[in-house]
């Protein structure tokens, strides 16, 4: 095979890409710019830490299902270690989202990761909804009955029918988990193409 | 865990702010404070080595 018609091969023309666009430097860096030494930079990264903690326990809830998690000591531990860990998740995820919104995170080329960002909050908040719903308790009873009503005004209700355990179940362990870890991803990724969000001061003196 | 139950008495109905068209319940207020708490915190509170790295700069 020619040079010519390997360079051709979209695998070759792929493979070019991505080490142009990110290459191992910039993908896994050993620095940071100096102005990324403030507590407000470590909010995005312990968000990410509260995800892999939700995603390891939610495996293991998965894995040995309602009886456990409601009648057994150590079902009960991992349960609240899943609800404290979303806890946390939103919790630092919302103060990542103010301190990148006050930054204007999105300058310099990089509204493709903020609006990844805004995308991964909302499938977060409908993570959590099904979540909330699929307990298999009196409290998810009360919480689905309640938003049944605000589903079916927006006629939405035929297709995402909150009253549905086994769809709510379904999209909170496999669709919207498929999405938000997707979409943190992209978010990653991006973040590691484009760099940390300078400060303002930092940015005009980069423009002089 | 029944000391705990004595600090905060999780067995009864949870109390609401009510204020005009606001409702919001005292735990999700804390949270709310908290994070504006926290966010302050995080804009203000001396980063470990953040000299350092200026100087090395």
């Amino acid at each position: 095979m020619s040079t010519t018609e390997i360079d051709r091969q979209w695998t070759t023309r792929l493979r070019k890409r991505v080490a142009g666009k990110l290459p191992p430097e910039k993908l896994l860096p050993d620095t940071q710019p100096a102005y990324v030494a403030s507590w407000i930079y470590v909010f995005g990264v312990t968000t990410l830490a509260a995800l892999s903690i939700v995603i390891a326990t939610g495996c293991i809830l998965a894995i040995r299902g309602p009886e456990w998690w409601h009648g057994s000591y150590i079902g009960h531990f991992v349960n609240s270690l899943h609800l404290w860990s979303v806890e946390i998740f939103f919790f630092a995820m919302i103060v990542h989202l103010w301190g990148k919104f006050f930054m204007g995170a999105w300058r310099g080329g990089r509204t493709m990761t903020w609006m990844t960002g805004c995308v991964t909050f909302f499938a977060s908040i409908l993570a959590g909804f099904t979540g909330y719903v699929s307990q298999t308790n009196f409290d998810s009873q009360w919480i689905s009955t309640q938003a049944k009503d605000g589903i079916n005004a927006t006629g939405g209700g035929a297709y995402f029918n909150v009253l549905n355990l086994g769809q709510m179940l379904m999209w909170h362990i496999v669709l919207l988990p498929i999405a938000a870890i997707a979409l943190t991803a992209i978010h990653v990724i991006l973040v590691r193409i484009k760099g940390v969000v300078p400060p303002y001061a930092e940015d005009s003196e980069i423009a002089q | 865990m029944a000391w705990l139950g004595s600090i905060i008495p999780l067995d009864h109905l949870g109390h609401y702010i009510h204020w005009h068209i606001v409702l919001i319940s005292v735990s999700n207020l804390i949270v709310i404070c908290l994070m504006v708490v926290t966010f302050i915190a995080a804009l203000f509170a001396p980063f470990p080595g953040r000299s350092r790295r200026k100087e090395s700069k």
